[in-house]
């Protein structure tokens, strides 16, 4: 919208949004001070669900700390596991057999998909339509249902293991997945014709909450977020690591930087997903899914040690120190969101109440994973 | 008829009965239309296809405590619900469903029923100022504004009717419109007034409608994902209730408008057996598009909704008030 912002200091109030409020999807507290409608200043409070996953690293060996990170990201819990497993192996130098690695990345691109699915049911239920939601969810449930069969569990996966996987694949994993992926692109064309087209739904995300370049750089923003602002940053682009390099995908960026764009980067990104799972599928060779021999006990050595990753929400990056004992002596998780939340306070400020929320949504927050 | 005390309360027990029934019955239709789109079954336990799910939310909504909250202007805040609901019931007096059926024909039936209808937003207005909370408040005033907005076009439109039937009874305005679909309001080529754009005229007056009744993509005034339940965020048990119930009563009195101005009551389309089957099929017709938009468009922001009105309805329903005035001079 195009009206004039007039801003007067003497006549605010403070709203207080959250921490029980249906927009902030989970305990996130959001003071605005408004004019009006109007939003003058926003100061976002977190930390109602900390759960010290940093310290409990320090007290915890690494495999049992590693059921901590599936709990971060309800989401998309298996992006997390992944960084995890990747910086132990690298940090004690455990070779990982390429059968596992491929599946890794299929499951992880799978759960991708089943994140994104739900974001975009949550985010257009932030914009009043409710009916998406229900259709995105059915779509998940079929991912959610293969990855169950696989990792014996629907949200908090803990599926892989330290040089490998928990447990192999079977020839009806392959086959389920194989179907889904012509189901789910029906199910896009379905969701573009429906959500994306409406007039409505244009008008309220086009040239709407804009984040410009700088900001996303300035906060750090990875995803969506600052791929929708036209900075192209993908972790599986620019640091490859897994098999990715093996496949041939592309990393959707617009440079609008209004809502609009941030939602359409994320659609793209499912079907991109689905490329890399089709291409995983084919490639996907035969052998062990765990290493001859398997360490013991895991001690790596003394050392500084970095893997990012590319979860649903972003840049997920881990930093180890390690100080040759069994537990990590520090370990430092940059959760994707974090940042990009922290946008929110600066880019809100003259906007509506309704067009910030849209913003908020289309941040794609996940509460525990910022407050870890 | 008569106008004895007997039949007034008979009459007016009869519309309150349907008014209630209806409310009630159409959340249950809303919920079970609701999960149909949403491929999902819907409230299905209770009686047989959660026919007894009313009844049984009605009950616990009753047993409920109903809570002021401190602070609140508690005769306002009584208030505000019991003047949602009374006036929409008190419409159906003078709706007729048929040539016979209607509690009482007023010859100012349209002036009555608008009037009616005004008093809805009042209500939302003390609900939202008496409760003592930033959304309701914020919600009250998005209401009051909404409503403001889209009353205007829609007695526009409505003048437009009156001006062609030449009286403000609500039978008169069937009775012209009668034998068969051609002679209907919406349409344009009318025998005797040829019209273009009544059909348009149609629309302004079907989406008034959605935004007077704060339907959905209007629904700014109790917009969850931003107000939390805007205006009756305070409100629990019975009083919380009673503003549900207003809000489908509000619906079928919509319904019932558009059915008698634009699409002849109860006229049949073909020329048999009009009664008032005709007008039961055709208002919850409409109340099925009404749930159907609902679930399926988002909303509409504040300053979207009041441009819409503003710049698009209120010309264009004025432009058409005077083409009909200058056509039926001309004619």
């Amino acid at each position: 919208m195009s009206e004039p912002i007039r801003i007067q200091a003497d006549e605010t109030f403070v709203l207080n949004v959250g921490p029980q409020h249906p927009a902030t999807h989970g305990v996130l507290r959001v003071k605005m001070e408004m004019d009006g409608e109007y939003i003058v200043t926003a100061e976002t409070v977190i930390g109602y669900i900390h759960r010290m996953h940093e310290k409990m690293a320090e007290l915890k060996t690494y495999p049992q700390y590693y059921m901590n990170l599936s709990r971060m990201d309800y989401l998309g819990a298996l992006g997390y596991c992944h960084g995890h497993v990747l910086l132990v192996e690298k940090a004690s130098g455990i070779e990982v057999p390429e059968r596992a690695e491929y599946i890794r990345a299929i499951t992880v691109e799978l759960n991708r998909i089943a994140s994104h699915l739900f974001w975009f049911g949550a985010f257009v239920m932030d914009l009043g339509g409710f009916s998406p939601l229900m259709y995105a969810l059915q779509d998940r449930e079929y991912i959610l249902d293969i990855l169950e069969r696989i990792t014996g569990s629907r949200l908090t996966y803990s599926y892989y293991r330290f040089g490998g996987l928990y447990n192999d694949v079977d020839e009806q994993f392959v086959e389920s997945t194989r179907k889904f992926i012509p189901r789910m692109r029906k199910s896009l064309k379905k969701y573009h014709r429906l959500v994306t087209g409406n007039i409505i739904f244009r008008k309220r995300l086009e040239g709407n909450a804009l984040l410009s370049r700088e900001t996303c750089r300035k906060y750090g923003a990875t995803s969506a977020v600052a791929r929708g602002s036209g900075i192209n940053y993908d972790v599986r682009k620019n640091e490859p690591y897994s098999v990715y390099p093996e496949f041939d995908f592309d990393i959707p960026v617009y440079s609008e930087g209004d809502s609009m764009a941030r939602y359409k980067v994320r659609m793209e990104e499912m079907e991109q997903s689905l490329r890399i799972i089709e291409q995983g599928l084919d490639k996907l060779p035969e052998g062990p899914i765990m290493p001859k021999k398997p360490p013991k006990i895991i001690k790596p050595p003394v050392g500084d040690y970095y893997q990012a990753v590319e979860t649903a929400r972003g840049n997920f990056g881990i930093r180890l120190i390690s100080d040759g004992t069994k537990n990590p002596y520090r370990l430092k998780l940059r959760s994707p969101t974090y940042s990009n939340m922290h946008l929110f306070d600066e880019s809100c400020r003259g906007l509506l109440i309704m067009d910030a929320l849209a913003l908020m949504g289309s941040l794609d927050l996940v509460i525990p994973e910022i407050d870890r | 008829m008569k106008l004895t005390l007997l039949n007034a309360i008979i009459a007016v027990s009869i519309a309150i009965g349907f008014a209630a029934l209806n409310a009630a019955y159409l959340v249950w239709a809303e919920r079970r239309g609701a999960g149909r789109i949403q491929r999902r079954p819907g409230p299905n336990i209770n009686g047989p296809l959660g026919l007894l799910q009313p009844p049984m939310d009605g009950i616990k909504l009753m047993a409920k405590q109903l809570i002021i909250p401190g602070g609140a202007d508690k005769a306002l805040f009584v208030a505000a619900p019991v003047l949602a609901m009374a006036p929409a019931i008190m419409s159906f007096v003078t709706i007729p469903f048929s040539d016979t059926i209607i509690a009482h024909d007023l010859n100012i039936g349209v002036l009555v029923l608008f009037a009616f209808a005004s008093l809805g937003s009042i209500s939302l207005l003390f609900a939202g100022w008496s409760s003592r909370n930033k959304y309701a408040v914020m919600s009250a005033m998005r209401a009051v504004s909404q409503a403001i907005a889209y009353e205007i076009p829609m007695l526009i439109t409505v003048i437009t009717v009156v001006l062609i039937v030449g009286s403000m009874s609500l039978t008169d305005i069937v009775l012209a419109q009668k034998g068969g679909i051609w002679n209907w309001y919406v349409f344009p080529f009318r025998s005797g007034l040829f019209n273009p754009l009544m059909m348009m005229s149609f629309l302004i007056f079907f989406i008034c409608a959605l935004a007077e009744t704060n339907r959905a993509p209007f629904d700014l005034g109790e917009a969850e994902s931003e107000l939390v339940a805007g205006f009756h965020t305070e409100y629990g048990s019975m009083g919380f209730g009673l503003f549900f119930m207003g809000e489908y009563a509000n619906i079928v009195i919509g319904a019932c408008l558009t059915t008698i101005l634009f699409l002849g009551g109860w006229d049949c389309p073909f020329g048999l057996y009009p009664g008032v089957w005709w007008f039961i099929i055709k208002i919850y017709l409409i109340i099925a598009t009404i749930i159907w938009i609902r679930w399926t468009f988002p909303r509409t922001t504040i300053y979207g909704l009041l441009n819409l009105s503003w710049k698009i309805l209120i010309p264009l329903s004025l432009f058409n008030l005077l083409l009909t005035a200058g056509l039926l001079k001309v004619f």
